[in-house]
């Protein structure tokens, strides 16, 4: 019972990390590390600037 | 399904036994639904019935698409895993990827359609969504899914160039642009009908504004990227806007938020415009976590509460209107005109812009556009089977004194019981004056376009949660939220119109194409505002109603936008040598087109004032010029703008339907040389590249295609 509580959480949080995009970033600085050795990786407020900044030229639909 | 199509595992008995329950389940569901007359029928049924067949659907139909028509193939790399760039393209996790999806697909449309088709009764209704989203929708939005997945992540528009023609493709464009304007405005419009003279109401949906943007300053300067923080925040600060708004209705401050409609066009298109010149951090991406977040749970809210509080059908099953054609809430017979009142939910088009773009770029493996596009759907479906069922717990007495035009209703409660009874059904003054007083508002008289009517079921849905000293907070949280949804696509629609006119007006004057040139970012969002903003306002003073004389042709518009969708995807699969098994949206695609083209061609044509535009022009130029003043117009002035509208109308419905007409015509023209070319025709798809995405995101998706894929 408890063992499964705890799963349930576990998986909310993860479901609300990913959907919110905190997944991304982690993702983004993974593969920059191994695609840029060396170089220091973007810090997350650059990257989320980045983003929105993408998002500003990229509009996507919302349905009715 | 044939046996041998069901595969060896699910072939134990344990699972035959368990389908055969749900099939069941799902027949006495419906067999109660359509059996039941006189007496009253528990709601539970309704959701017992859609969700049996969705399950049904899901785990017969949609695979039966996936496994023999579309054959995806896992070990093809998706445009996400190919051009991986941590922006547009990134490989999603299907689940995650599904409530995207989902909260971009649904919003305010599958609420509205069902509760104005409840002039109907429930049953038609009911039987439309379901039906409907199995066999069309929901096959749109996978199709197209599936296709835009094999080209990168084509839109709608570019895949009809590519694989229909130029011709269609630029029909498709024009006509792609032109519907969006027209569903815009009737989703601004039943925003105004829902908060004109509700000062509690205007004061949340206006809270959310600073709300926003406090979210998007706290993202972007003090917590970057801490999306769900921001949320939560965002959510405490909404629902005590929702509760303050209690007090500021009781307070000075009421008159500040007493709008009238004209004045909420106004603001709506100031907002509009706003939404699409701001960066979008500060205003637009804030408001749209916090309206997934409010939708995400204001429909389990309602889905628990209607299995808690299991209330009883006070509609009619089949209403008089669906046989005459001549109800209150909107003119026209059942067919086509039930079908094009409930688009979103059942068949929705606009779903492909959706369908194709955003979300194919995200997908990690073929096979879960079952998942995404079809499943998505099916959840959508369930949301508008919801609101049908919150309009069909309404005293049918209430729902009339809610849904008829004003003109027809008068001011009054008097007048208002008056009208209902007249029109068959009953309801005292003080009935509608008590009704309106358990929700904390002064009138419900005429409160047309389905938000307050939903409220009002789902304040009484969610009466479990609280008693009824809550009533009035769930019905201004119910309005809350819609409104919320409505102007999140107003204003992410605002921009998509900017972009494409940008486009459209870049290839006569390059300048204008430029994303960063302010002047040309100005004008552009303008022209778009100024476009809807015409219909809105057309719609908020037209004396015949705007929800009536616009909601027709916002269903149509939406559900001729299926059509181009659904000509693209039966083009595709004919010319991909699939001829065998172009039923699959050719089928859906002939009923579209039979549905929205008979509506067209009536409400052109139709000699019929309610129906027919101008036959109703005709009727009001008529009386004007004879110095004759017919209801419910009060004066020569309303009676002008009756003529102008409906000529706007009628001219608009003509343009719609000629442009999808030369696209669906140059479909089956591509589809004839197809099958008379010896050889294929080209496709447009990327070629093959082999994934190397690792097992370990392989193996938890469902088996698909041979037997290699079912090993193990």
């Amino acid at each position: 019972m408890i063992t499964a509580a705890l799963r349930a959480t576990r998986w909310i949080r993860w479901y609300l990390r990913e959907y919110s995009g905190a997944g991304a970033y982690e993702r983004h600085v993974a593969r920059y590390r191994a695609e840029h050795p060396g170089s220091p990786a973007p810090s997350r407020r650059d990257y989320e600037r980045e983003r929105a900044r993408h998002r500003d030229h990229h509009p996507a639909s919302r349905c009715c | 399904m044939p046996a041998h199509r069901i595969n060896h595992r699910t072939r134990k008995p344990l699972a035959v036994a368990g389908w055969v329950l749900v099939a069941l389940g799902g027949a006495i569901a419906w067999a109660v639904l359509a059996l039941a007359r006189g007496e009253r029928v528990s709601a539970v049924w309704l959701l017992a019935a859609a969700l049996g067949s969705y399950a049904i659907a899901y785990r017969f139909y949609a695979r039966f698409i996936i496994t023999r028509v579309l054959r995806p193939d896992d070990r093809r790399a998706t445009p996400a895993e190919r051009l991986a760039d941590g922006v547009d393209y990134e490989p999603t996790d299907r689940r995650v990827l599904f409530g995207h999806h989902f909260a971009a697909i649904a919003g305010a449309g599958p609420l509205v359609g069902p509760v104005l088709a409840a002039q109907m009764g429930y049953l038609p209704g009911t039987i439309w969504i379901v039906a409907g989203v199995i066999f069309a929708g929901a096959v749109q939005d996978l199709v197209v899914m599936f296709l835009s997945m094999r080209r990168d992540g084509a839109s709608l528009g570019r895949m009809v160039r590519d694989e229909i023609g130029l011709v269609g493709g630029g029909a498709a464009l024009i006509a792609v642009f032109a519907i969006m304007i027209i569903l815009l405005a009737v989703l601004a419009l039943i925003v105004v009908n829902a908060l004109a003279t509700s000062p509690w109401g205007t004061f949340s949906i206006a809270a959310t504004i600073p709300i926003a943007l406090f979210m998007g300053l706290y993202l972007r300067f003090l917590r970057p990227g801490r999306v769900v923080e921001a949320s939560t925040i965002g959510v405490v600060l909404l629902l005590a806007a929702v509760a303050g708004g209690d007090w500021v209705e009781h307070s000075s401050l009421a008159s500040v938020f007493t709008l009238t409609p004209r004045t909420l066009v106004l603001c709506l298109a100031g907002y509009g415009l706003l939404a699409s010149i701001l960066p979008v951090w500060l205003l637009l991406a804030p408001r749209d976590y916090l309206s997934t977040f409010v939708k995400v749970g204001a429909i389990s809210l309602m889905a628990i509460g209607v299995f808690v509080s299991a209330p009883q059908l006070k509609a009619q099953a089949v209403t008089a209107f669906a046989r005459s054609g001549h109800g209150p809430v909107w003119a026209g017979s059942l067919f086509p005109f039930l079908f094009i009142t409930i688009a979103c939910g059942a068949l929705s088009g606009f779903h492909a812009l959706v369908s194709s773009g955003t979300t194919p770029k995200l997908i990690e493996k073929e096979s879960q556009v079952k998942l995404i596009g079809y499943g998505g759907m099916l959840t959508e479906s369930f949301v508008a089977v919801m609101a049908l069922l919150a309009a069909s717990i309404l005293d049918p007495g209430l729902y009339y004194a809610m849904n008829a035009p004003a003109g027809l209703l008068g001011d009054t409660v008097q007048s208002a019981s008056q009208a209902v009874s007249h029109l068959g059904f009953s309801i005292t003054p003080e009935q509608l004056r008590a009704a309106a007083a358990a929700v904390g508002e002064k009138s419900l008289i005429a409160r047309t376009g389905g938000a307050p009517t939903l409220a009002v079921g789902m304040a009484q849905v969610l009466n479990v949660f609280g008693g009824s000293a809550l009533r009035a907070f769930w019905y201004h949280f119910a309005i809350m939220f819609e409104a919320l949804f409505i102007l999140t696509t107003v204003d992410a629609g605002t921009r998509v119109g900017r972009f494409m006119l940008q486009d459209l007006l870049g290839t006569a004057w390059k300048p204008l194409g430029r994303v960063n040139w302010r002047p040309g970012i100005w004008l552009c969002s303008a022209l778009t505002v100024a476009a809807w903003g015409y219909f809105l306002y057309v719609g908020a003073t037209d004396p015949l109603g705007g929800v009536n004389q616009l909601f027709p042709l916002f269903g149509i518009a939406n559900q001729l936008l299926a059509a181009i969708a659904l000509a693209l995807a039966t083009t595709v699969l004919v010319k991909s040598g699939r001829l065998r098994w172009a039923w699959v949206t050719g089928v859906p695609l002939a009923w579209d087109v039979a549905v929205t083209f008979t509506a067209s061609w009536q409400k052109i044509f139709s000699g019929d004032p309610t129906v027919g535009f101008f036959a109703q022009r005709e009727r009001y130029a008529h009386a004007l010029a004879s110095g004759k003043i017919l209801a419910p117009a009060a004066s020569s002035g309303a009676m002008h703008t009756i003529v102008v509208n409906s000529t706007v109308d009628g001219i608009l419905m003509a343009v719609f339907l000629t442009l999808v007409a030369v696209v669906v015509g140059s479909a089956a023209w591509t589809c004839m040389r197809a099958l008379r070319s010896p050889e294929p025709l080209p496709l447009a798809e990327s070629p093959f590249v082999e994934s190397r995405l690792g097992v370990d995101r392989a193996e938890h998706l469902e088996p698909v295609g041979g037997a290699a894929g079912r090993a193990g």
